[in-house]
């Protein structure tokens, strides 16, 4: 059975919740292998949970070279992999960086490549959901390697394992990946919470919030929940909280369990961001906004009445 | 510093979009068309480049007859000159075979840097300035929330899912904006008189030397097999506040079990 390829996201020595989505997601359609590109002894910290999360194989392509320059010597390690291996398939998550790598890929190999897939069958047909959720979209790769850029949330991680045999990859990062060097790297804003695009439940705040200070009610409600915390574009473009955390179209497109939507009208650019989200709930003072049209259960209110007592009321339930 | 910006037509956000029942293909006729809101950040970055440094800047676009009227709104907003890739057997091309489009049409001027928006409204895809990378061979400096300009060397604010990362590169080069760089300018009423004098050069692809199998629905490098409209999510409960409302958000959410 034909391989299929996974680039490994990772952070603090653990894989991210959405290359262990992503290992489940390749056993649709081969035989799940981890690919870890990074600096020199990166996979030995991650090789049993991405065994333990289903990869059969686990190529180790490191270099000191891998985290100094923009993606672009990921994409040499996957090409080459490509040529190698004959993969079924390239399965890459769905952030900034994924995109712009799987788009490379694509280029450099002379395949096709699907962005944001929120589904796939065994038969390589994926679905997207595009157009601010309105319409849903089967599509499937007919040029070279099919390179899906997959959405987090969109697949469940699973028990299964799979051998992680370890195999290491001879890195060549060319002279024209080594163009766009990153000289330093400045986390803003981060404290405990967990990412935007992979947390199970996010709590987003907008124009009703009112304030840069009283987003620190939507903080508390995402830190009750054990959620992230996301914003409109009112509230960013208004410097209440940073752009990082925009959900919408111009910003990240989330799909967590639960999606709460504080203050927030729900224009056709927020829901672009969140519509795929598995349950909403929104809170809003006008009972004529259109994120009630989406809400599993909405209160229509004051939020500064209505939050404190939520959050309340899951300390009681803890 | 001569400056290629790159901008797309887009079906407006905020009208009623879908696909063509006949290909597939994105139903440009059911939609207001607008400039992609990522681009016009684009146009502006790249007038605040030549602004600094001097130069010359070109919009380079790519779509039917009827994307005169955003490569006109750039010029209006102060661009040079433009570039127009209309050619009907261009119509359904995929992102990848658009890439090869448009880094033909880079590749006939003289430039250090492109600019195009992170990504268009309408596919969302988000990868066009890696893909212009690859095939012009040149550096991309990608998600830029800030530039600076230091004779051949250019440095960026990168978004990141929790900052930035500065990261610099030589050029020529790529650059792709997000829309926090910059609040875009108006056209002025003198820059739209003027638009209409400045030269607009449209390309076909004989004139680029693409093979038209190459590219359009007949060289899409994916295909859309079919599309639907979404189910309506189930229209929940929406209760007004009687002073228990966060009470019951709370048993809605131990009733879903997600406390």
């Amino acid at each position: 059975m034909a391989c299929v390829l996974v680039l490994v996201d990772h952070a603090g020595g653990t894989p991210k919740k959405a290359t262990l989505e992503l290992l489940c997601a390749a056993r649709v359609l081969g035989e799940p292998a981890a690919v870890v590109a990074g600096a020199p002894g990166t996979a030995a910290a991650l090789a049993d949970a991405l065994a333990a999360g289903g990869a059969e194989t686990i190529y180790v392509a490191e270099s000191a070279d891998m985290d100094d320059y923009v993606v672009a010597p990921k994409v040499d390690v996957l090409a080459s992999l490509i040529e190698s291996e004959s993969p079924a398939a390239v399965l890459i998550a769905a952030g900034v960086d994924g995109k712009e790598i799987a788009g490379r890929l694509a280029v450099r190999t002379g395949s096709g490549f699907l962005a944001d897939i929120v589904d796939l069958d065994a038969g390589g047909v994926a679905t997207q959901s595009i157009f601010g959720g309105s319409i849903v979209v089967r599509s499937r790769v007919r040029a070279g390697t099919p390179i899906f850029a997959v959405r987090p949330n969109a697949f469940s991680a699973t028990d299964r394992a799979g051998a992680g045999t370890l195999r290491t990859v001879d890195v060549v990062v060319g002279d024209t990946s080594k163009g766009a060097r990153i000289t330093d790297r400045v986390v803003e804003e981060k404290g405990d919470r967990p990412e935007l695009t992979e947390a199970s439940v996010v709590v987003s705040g907008g124009r009703g919030v009112g304030s840069a200070e009283q987003f620190s009610l939507i903080e508390s409600l995402a830190d009750a929940l054990g959620g992230a915390v996301g914003a409109s574009r009112a509230a960013t473009d208004a410097g209440w909280y940073p752009h990082q955390n925009q959900v919408g179209q111009t910003g990240v497109t989330v799909s967590p369990q639960l999606y709460l939507a504080v203050g927030i009208s729900g224009a056709i650019q927020h829901r672009a961001g969140m519509q795929t989200s598995k349950t909403i709930v929104a809170i809003n003072k006008d009972a004529e906004a259109p994120i009630f049209e989406l809400a599993d259960f909405g209160v229509v209110g004051d939020l500064f009445a209505v939050v404190p007592q939520l959050i309340e009321e899951i300390g009681k339930r803890r | 510093m001569n400056i290629v910006v790159l901008v797309k037509q887009v079906p407006d956000t905020w009208s009623e979009r879908t696909l063509r029942s006949d290909d597939n293909t994105v139903d440009r006729a059911a939609a207001d068309a607008v400039v992609n809101e990522m681009d016009e950040h684009g146009v502006e970055a790249a007038l605040a480049l030549k602004e600094a440094h001097g130069g010359e800047v070109t919009v380079v676009s790519m779509g039917p007859e009827r994307t005169a009227e955003t490569i006109r709104k750039a010029l209006a907003m102060g661009v040079d000159k433009a570039v127009h890739i209309c050619d009907d057997a261009l119509h359904g091309s995929c992102a990848v075979s658009t890439s090869a489009a448009l880094a033909a049409a880079i590749g006939t001027l003289a430039y250090d840097v492109v600019i195009c928006g992170t990504e268009a409204s309408d596919a969302r895809v988000g990868a066009m300035g890696g893909m212009l990378s690859e095939r012009l061979g040149v550096p991309a400096l990608t998600s830029a929330r800030s530039i600076v300009a230091d004779g051949s060397t250019v440095r960026i604010e990168r978004q990141t899912d929790d900052g930035y990362e500065v990261v610099e590169a030589t050029t020529p080069l790529v650059i792709s904006v997000i829309e926090k760089i910059n609040e875009p300018r108006y056209p002025s009423f003198k820059g739209i008189m003027a638009a209409k004098k400045k030269q607009l050069s449209t390309l076909s692809l004989a004139d680029l030397g693409i093979e038209a199998d190459s590219v359009g629905l007949a060289g899409a490098t994916s295909e859309v097999i079919e599309f639907s409209t979404a189910p309506p999510r189930g229209k929940g409960e929406v209760v007004p506040d009687d002073g228990t409302g966060g009470a019951r958000i709370a048993g809605f959410l131990a009733a879903a079990k997600i406390i």
